[in-house]
């Protein structure tokens, strides 16, 4: 046979399809199975009647679009600043600002866990605010690097023709330079609510004892429940897609790796 | 005024960053076992991180999992996307969109559903590590593409052609020609693997043995424990893990600096 760089392709596509689209069909069966291997609706209306999982639902909803909205609130500026600055030395300042993104995560919230305890005394009385401190803390560098790298990249001449033409600097931040750094928020976005909702390892380590989506995963899979787990991870999937129609622009490539390196 | 503002607000947002960390290092050193308790100067956490065996597993084991799974993946990954770039445009589109879900999904879903194929359909054992390693890789070896892809773009192909021509057969002018122009991506690819891997908690509390344990699985149940000589040491293993990473970065500016003033030089 001729080598072709094309076939070169081929262990990767064979693994694609047995680790990605094998067990997302796994998944989709269990999620509409019983545990006798009937067809059933019964994970999904479950779900939907119980006010448990309902609750579970609008919780997650709430704590990653409050996590959201505080980690944007904080990363803009830091972003901002330090794109807009002439300082030479500015690409090591965000270098420090993402560094922790390496250090392992769960010992970077035990760390944090400590100076709460030492502010709070009994970490289980602000359950909700440590849980959005928490994952503020742990994906705040991953909303600050795609919104800097767009604010870098931006043609500094579009602000000055703003200026030149009559607009202050809180129009020309607000009519150029905030439109033009959208695609950056929205990947920012996209890197710590989908976490915010899943990762309950997080509220777990301060003490959160309230289920998120993620932690009903972890509850059926400790159950051995694999059915209840599928339609969870079925949801989550679901909720996943929508977010991902919605933050990317038709034809657009998503850059969420891209914006890692 | 406002630049005194900006700086502030940069100090501000590095202290609430750095400052639980740096407390943790400070407190590493002494034999106090909760923050704020004012005790002497002592290396016992260092020497209990050091001596544990079960402590050293689980960093030895962490290491080689990331190691192992990151190598699989860099090449995997980068095989994926040299066959991608100059496969016909549905192929590609297709490896492309397949290569997106593992990045944009959440880990829980990725661990659980790969715990579910392999480990509840297919009866694969836990304990031989295929789970572990097959979801490690199918974490990082997406983001290897990511990274490897837009160099495969960038790069020359009128050089491969070149070779062809002048006789070289197509798998020499592969290593000899299109690996070499793509290495940086290989590399970065391979350092974003490494610290996915390092990073992950989820996929492997769904796919690894019992008792076998990751940096990040052992802590979250350490956290859970009372024992706080444990708890203590890895305040100690947080420190060492924070001074590593602060070297390789500085390492890495260095070299980066170092290349600039070279480049300055042969101008």
């Amino acid at each position: 046979m001729r080598f072709s760089r094309k076939n070169l392709g081929i262990p990767y596509a064979v693994f694609l399809l047995l680790f990605v689209v094998a067990p997302l069909i796994v998944i989709v069966i269990y999620a509409f199975t019983n545990g006798q291997g009937q067809f059933t609706l019964e994970n999904l209306t479950g779900f939907f009647t119980d006010p448990n999982t309902l609750g579970t639902l609008f919780y997650s909803l709430a704590i990653a679009f409050v996590t959201t909205v505080v980690c944007l609130l904080l990363a803009y500026p830091i972003a901002y600043i330090l794109a807009m600055s002439e300082l030479r030395t500015k690409s090591v300042i965000i270098m420090v600002f993402v560094l922790p993104m390496w250090i392992n995560f769960s010992l970077r919230i035990t760390a944090l866990k400590e100076v709460l305890t030492l502010i709070e005394g009994n970490l289980a009385r602000y359950p909700f605010t440590n849980a959005v401190v928490g994952i503020t803390y742990d994906f705040l560098p991953f909303m600050i690097l795609p919104i800097y790298t767009t604010l870098s990249k931006l043609d500094g001449a579009l602000r000055e023709a703003a200026m030149d033409l009559g607009a202050d600097d809180l129009h020309t931040f607000l009519q150029v330079t905030l439109p033009l750094s959208v695609p950056g928020i929205v990947s920012g976005v996209s890197m710590v609510f989908l976490p915010a909702m899943t990762n309950y390892v997080v509220l777990d380590m301060l003490y959160n004892s309230t289920y998120i989506m993620g932690s009903l995963i972890g509850s059926y899979f400790s159950a051995y429940n694999w059915h209840g787990g599928s339609m969870i991870a079925l949801i989550l999937l679901a909720i996943i897609c929508l977010f991902t129609l919605l933050t990317t622009e038709p034809g657009e490539e998503n850059e969420r790796g891209g914006a890692l390196l | 005024m406002v630049k005194i503002l900006k700086r502030a607000y940069l100090i501000i947002m590095l202290l609430f960053i750095y400052l639980p960390i740096l407390i943790l290092a400070v407190y590493s050193f002494t034999s106090a076992t909760q923050i704020g308790a004012i005790r002497g100067f002592s290396l016992q956490n260092y020497v209990t991180l050091f001596t544990t065996p079960e402590l050293t597993d689980m960093i030895r084991g962490t290491l080689l999992l990331a190691l192992g799974s990151a190598a699989i993946a860099t090449v995997l990954g980068t095989l994926g996307a040299i066959g991608a770039f100059y496969s016909g445009k549905r192929v590609s589109t297709l490896i492309g969109s397949l290569n997106q879900v593992p990045v944009v999904n959440a880990d829980v879903v990725t661990g659980f559903s790969i715990c579910i194929l392999l480990v509840v359909v297919f009866h694969i054992s836990k304990d031989t590590f295929i789970p572990l390693v097959a979801g490690h890789v199918t974490l990082c070896a997406p983001f290897v593409f990511l990274s490897v892809m837009p160099k495969i773009k960038q790069m020359d192909s009128s050089i491969y052609e070149a070779a062809l021509d002048l006789g070289a057969t197509p798998l020499t002018a592969l290593f000899e020609i299109v690996i070499p122009q793509i290495v940086p991506g290989i590399v970065s690819g391979f350092a974003l693997a490494i610290t996915l891997s390092l990073d992950d908690y989820f996929i492997s509390t769904y796919t690894k043995p019992a008792m076998f344990d990751t940096i990040s699985t052992y802590v979250v149940n350490a956290t859970k424990g009372s024992q706080t000589t444990i708890k203590t040491a890895l305040w100690a293993l947080s420190t060492v893990i924070f001074a590593v990473v602060v070297l390789i970065v500085i390492g890495m500016n260095v070299r980066a600096l170092q290349k600039e003033g070279g480049s300055h030089a042969k101008e």
